[in-house]
C-alpha cells in the first residue's frame, strides 16, 4: 500500500516538474526580448556572455560581488545539495558509476555543507531586518523543507540508517515502471515524501530561479545593439512612422 | 523653478557612501509626484483620468506585459528573496523607507502578478504574499514606482540581474494605461511632440538661443565658431539634450563641442525638430511614445541628409541611442556606415585627441581638482568605443586629457557600482525635491571623501539629469551649485583653437604639451 502510494506520487511528481518546468522554459524562451537591456560588465560577443553565465552559475560571481554572507550561505547551500544529489545516483542505476563513487565519501560530507549554507540563510532571514522584511510565509517554508530534506538524509547516514538496498531496489523498480516494496521506516517516509513536495512545488514557486537564470535578459544578451537591429515580432506590427518631416511642424 | 525649500529636512553625511540605516516604514510614503492633466495624458494615447474598469484593464495589462516582455515575466517569477539588493537602493539609503529595497519596490507589482497569475497566488494568497489589486495598491504603485530612477543597480547586485528598472517602467506603463500618468513625464512627452524638445522651445526661440551663445564664444576666443542650426547637408547631426541649451553647467558643455567641431572641421547642425536627446518614452515604459520620440531623429537625419549622428551629454539619451535607438528607428543604412550609429560626443572627441587634432592646455583646468560621476544609465546601460568598458574608460580618457588633477571616487560607488544622482527616471522635478535630495547622499558621500582626502573641489558628468540634479541639491551638502561641471565644459576651458586670442603664458604653455 505505502510502496503504491509513493510510487503514484514520484510519477506524478516527476510529471508535474518535468512538464510544469519544461512549458515555463517553453514560455521564457518564446517571450519576444524587445529592446537590448544588458547591464553592465556587459560583454561584447557571444564567447564573453558564455563566460560571464559560467562565473554566474559556477562562482555565483554577483552574488560573491554584492553580499558575501549570502553568497557564502547559498554556496555552501547550493554546491552541498549538487554533490549531495550526485551522489543519489548510486540508488537509480544497478552498478554505480565510477564517478559516483568517486564522489560518494564527499557527497555524505556535503550534506552538512548544505545544512549549513540552508540555517544561515534562515538566520538572516530571520535576524537581518531587511531580508525578514521581504520574506513571505513560503520563504520560510521552503527553507524549512529544504532543511527537512537534508536533515532526513543525514540522520539515515549518519545515525539511523536505512535499508538502503531495499531503496535502491525499489527506486530501481519505479524506473522500469515496476512497484517493488518500499521500506517503511519513518524517517526514509519523511525524507521522500518532502522530495515529492519540492518536486511538485518547483515549477510554480521561486525555484524557477534555476531556469530563470538562463533566460534573464540583463545577463544572457550581448553588448552589440548599435550593430544588431532586434524588432520583436509585435514590434513590426505597429503603426509605420513617416519618413521625412511633416511641413505643420514648422508652425 | 521655484526656489528650494530650505526648511527640507537634509540627511546628514554619514560614514560610508553605502551606509544602510534602519528600516522606517512609510518614512516616504508621502513623497507623492504631480498627477498628470487629461490633456498630458491624452496627448500620449492614454486615457486623461482613472477609467473606471481600471483593475480590470491593469490586470490584463500585466499579462500583455509578461507575454511581450521576456524580463518582465522572468524577473516575475525568478525572485528568490535572497536580499543582495536591499542595500543597494540610493533612495533606500537616503530614505530608510522599506519599499525602496528594490526587491520590496518589485514585489508591490510582484504580489499582484501573483495573485491573478500564478496557481499559488490565486489559492494560496497568504502564503506567498500574493494581494488584491485595491485602489490602495495602485496608489502606492503611483508613490513607489516614482520613487525608482531606473538606474539599474541593484540588476548588477542581483544574482539572477533581475531588474527593477524593468518591472518600475512596465508598473508605470500600466498606471498610464488606466489613466494614472505622472505630471512631470507625460507633459514633457507632450510637449516634444509638438516642438521637438522637452522645453517647448520653438525653432525661433531655439536660433535665437544658439546665436547668443556663438557670441559668447566669439568673445572668448576671437573667433566665430558657429553652432549651426537645420543646416541641410552637413556631415553631423548633433542630438543633445535641450538643457544645453538652457542651463548651467549644461551650456558649457555645448560651446565645448562646438569648439571640438569646430577645430576638427567637421561640419555638423543641431536640428530643431529633433532638438532634444532624451527621451522620456523611456522612463514611463512605453515603447510606442519612445518609438515615436526616437523617429524624430531619423527623420532629422534624412530631412537633412547627413551623413552621421552624434549625442551629447545625456544619460538616459545615450542608453536609448546606444542600446535602442537602432531597433527603435534603424536601420540607419543612409548614413555612412564607417562610424558608430549613433556615436557619442565623447568618442569623437576622444578620437580627435588621439589624432592629435586639438591643441590642449591643461594647465587651464589646474584650478580644479576632478573627480567624476559615472551617470548611471550611461554606466550600466551602454558602452562607448571599441572596447568593453568604453563607457567607464572613454569620459576619463577625455578628462585626464585636458585635466591634470583627478582623483576616483571609491570604488563601490563608480563604474558599473555608480549610484545615481538621485534625480534620473523621470524623478527630476520639484515636487520631489525631499526625495531627490535624500538621494543624492550616497553620492555626495563619496565625494566628500575625495574631497577630505584629496582636496577635489569638481565633479564632472556626462548627464543633463546629474547636472540639473547635482546644481540643485549640492548647496544642500555645502557644495557650490557651480561645483558639478559637464566633461566638454573642461575640454572648452582646455582647447585652443587656431588664431585664438591667449595671453603669453597660455601660449607658452600650449607650446609645451603635445
Amino acid at each position: 500500500m505505502i510502496s503504491t502510494v509513493y510510487a503514484v506520487l514520484f510519477y506524478l511528481a516527476t510529471f508535474l516538474m518535468v512538464a510544469g518546468v519544461g512549458m515555463k522554459v517553453f514560455k521564457y524562451a518564446t517571450t519576444p526580448v524587445p529592446l537590448n537591456i544588458v547591464v553592465s560588465p556587459a560583454p561584447r560577443t557571444k564567447r564573453g556572455v558564455f563566460l560571464r553565465m559560467f562565473r554566474e552559475v559556477i562562482f555565483f560571481e554577483s552574488l560573491f560581488k554584492s553580499n558575501k554572507w549570502i553568497w557564502l550561505f547559498g554556496y555552501l547551500f547550493h554546491w552541498g545539495m549538487l554533490i549531495v544529489l550526485l551522489r543519489h545516483f548510486r540508488y537509480f542505476t544497478l552498478n554505480t558509476w565510477w564517478w559516483v563513487e568517486i564522489i560518494s565519501p564527499i557527497g555524505k560530507l556535503m550534506a552538512f555543507a548544505m545544512l549549513a549554507g540552508l540555517l544561515g540563510l534562515w538566520a538572516r532571514r530571520i535576524f537581518q531586518e531587511r531580508i525578514r522584511y521581504i520574506s513571505a510565509p513560503s520563504d520560510h517554508l521552503m527553507l524549512a523543507l529544504l532543511v527537512g530534506i537534508a536533515a532526513s538524509g543525514t540522520m539515515m547516514s549518519y545515525v539511523t540508517g536505512t535499508d538502503i538496498i531495499n531503496v535502491k531496489a525499489y527506486f530501481l523498480g519505479l524506473l522500469r515502471f515496476q512497484i517493488g516494496d518500499m521500506p517503511t521506516d519513518p524517517i526514509l517516509m519523511l525524507h521522500l515524501g518532502l522530495v515529492v513536495i519540492l518536486m511538485i512545488i518547483f515549477p510554480i514557486s521561486k525555484l524557477l530561479h534555476v531556469p530563470g537564470v538562463f533566460f534573464s535578459p540583463s545577463r544572457t544578451m550581448v553588448d552589440n545593439a548599435r550593430d544588431k537591429r532586434r524588432v520583436s515580432k509585435w514590434a513590426r506590427n505597429l503603426p509605420p512612422l513617416p519618413e521625412g518631416i511633416p511641413a505643420k511642424e514648422e508652425a | 523653478m521655484a526656489p528650494l525649500d530650505d526648511k527640507k529636512d537634509v540627511p546628514m553625511f554619514s560614514d560610508y557612501p553605502s551606509q544602510i540605516p534602519k528600516i522606517e516604514c512609510g518614512a516616504s510614503l508621502d513623497t507623492n509626484t504631480y498627477k498628470a492633466y487629461p490633456e498630458h495624458n491624452e496627448a500620449l494615447g492614454f486615457p486623461g483620468e482613472l477609467i473606471d474598469n481600471w483593475q480590470e484593464v491593469a490586470i490584463a495589462k500585466i499579462g500583455e506585459l509578461a507575454k511581450k516582455n521576456r524580463a518582465f515575466q522572468v524577473y516575475l517569477d525568478a525572485c528568490v528573496k535572497c536580499g543582495a539588493c536591499t542595500d543597494k537602493c540610493h533612495y533606500f539609503l537616503g530614505t530608510g523607507d522599506p519599499k525602496n529595497m528594490p526587491v520590496a519596490r518589485q514585489d508591490l507589482l510582484r504580489s499582484v502578478y501573483r495573485r491573478y497569475y500564478t496557481f499559488a497566488g490565486k489559492y494560496f494568497p497568504w502564503l506567498v504574499g500574493a494581494r488584491d489589486l485595491t485602489k490602495e495598491v495602485l496608489d502606492e504603485w503611483y508613490t513607489y514606482y516614482h520613487q525608482c530612477s531606473q538606474c539599474r543597480r541593484c540588476s548588477v547586485a542581483c544574482p539572477y540581474g533581475i531588474d527593477t528598472a524593468e518591472i518600475s517602467m512596465a508598473a508605470r506603463d500600466i498606471l498610464d494605461t488606466v489613466g494614472v500618468g505622472q505630471k512631470y513625464c507625460n507633459e514633457i512627452i507632450a510637449k516634444l511632440k509638438k516642438t521637438g524638445n522637452n522645453l517647448g522651445m520653438n525653432p525661433k526661440a531655439l536660433r535665437a538661443t544658439l546665436e547668443d551663445l556663438e557670441e559668447d564664444l566669439e568673445d572668448e576666443t576671437g573667433i566665430a565658431v558657429k553652432i549651426p542650426l537645420d543646416v541641410k547637408g552637413a556631415d553631423v547631426l548633433l542630438i543633445t539634450p535641450s538643457a544645453d541649451f538652457f542651463a548651467e553647467p549644461h551650456i558649457e558643455g555645448l560651446m565645448g563641442y562646438a569648439k571640438v567641431f569646430h577645430a576638427s572641421g567637421v561640419s555638423w547642425t543641431i536640428s530643431s525638430y529633433a532638438s532634444e536627446a532624451a527621451n522620456f518614452g523611456m522612463f514611463i515604459g512605453s515603447y510606442e511614445n519612445m518609438r515615436e520620440v526616437s523617429w524624430r531623429i531619423r527623420q532629422a537625419a534624412k530631412d537633412l541628409g547627413v551623413k552621421r549622428i552624434i549625442f551629447g551629454e545625456c544619460g538616459h539619451a545615450w542608453r536609448v541611442g546606444y542600446s535602442f535607438l537602432n531597433t527603435l528607428a534603424g536601420p540607419f543604412d543612409f548614413l555612412d556606415q564607417n562610424y558608430p550609429i549613433p556615436q557619442h560626443i565623447l568618442e569623437f572627441t576622444l578620437d580627435e585627441i588621439e589624432a592629435g587634432k586639438l591643441k590642449i592646455d591643461k594647465a587651464r583646468n589646474d584650478e580644479f581638482i576632478m573627480t567624476y560621476h559615472d551617470s548611471c544609465n550611461v554606466a550600466r546601460g551602454s558602452s562607448m568605443g571599441p572596447k568593453e568598458g568604453g563607457q567607464f574608460d572613454v569620459p576619463r580618457a577625455v578628462i585626464k586629457a585636458v585635466c591634470n588633477n583627478f582623483h576616483e571616487m571609491e570604488r563601490d560607488t563608480i563604474r558599473e557600482n555608480t549610484f545615481c544622482c538621485g534625480g534620473g527616471g523621470g524623478l527630476l522635478t520639484d515636487d520631489l525635491m525631499d526625495l531627490r535630495i535624500k538621494g543624492a547622499k550616497p553620492r555626495m558621500t563619496a565625494l566628500q571623501q575625495v574631497t577630505q582626502d584629496h582636496g577635489v573641489n569638481k565633479m564632472a558628468a556626462i548627464c543633463a539629469i546629474c547636472k540639473t540634479q547635482f546644481a540643485k541639491v549640492m548647496p544642500k551638502y555645502g557644495y557650490e551649485m557651480d561645483s558639478i561641471m559637464s566633461v566638454h565644459q573642461l575640454v572648452a576651458n582646455a582647447v585652443i583653437l587656431d588664431g585664438q586670442e591667449t595671453d603669453e603664458a597660455d601660449k607658452a604653455a600650449a607650446e609645451e604639451t603635445p
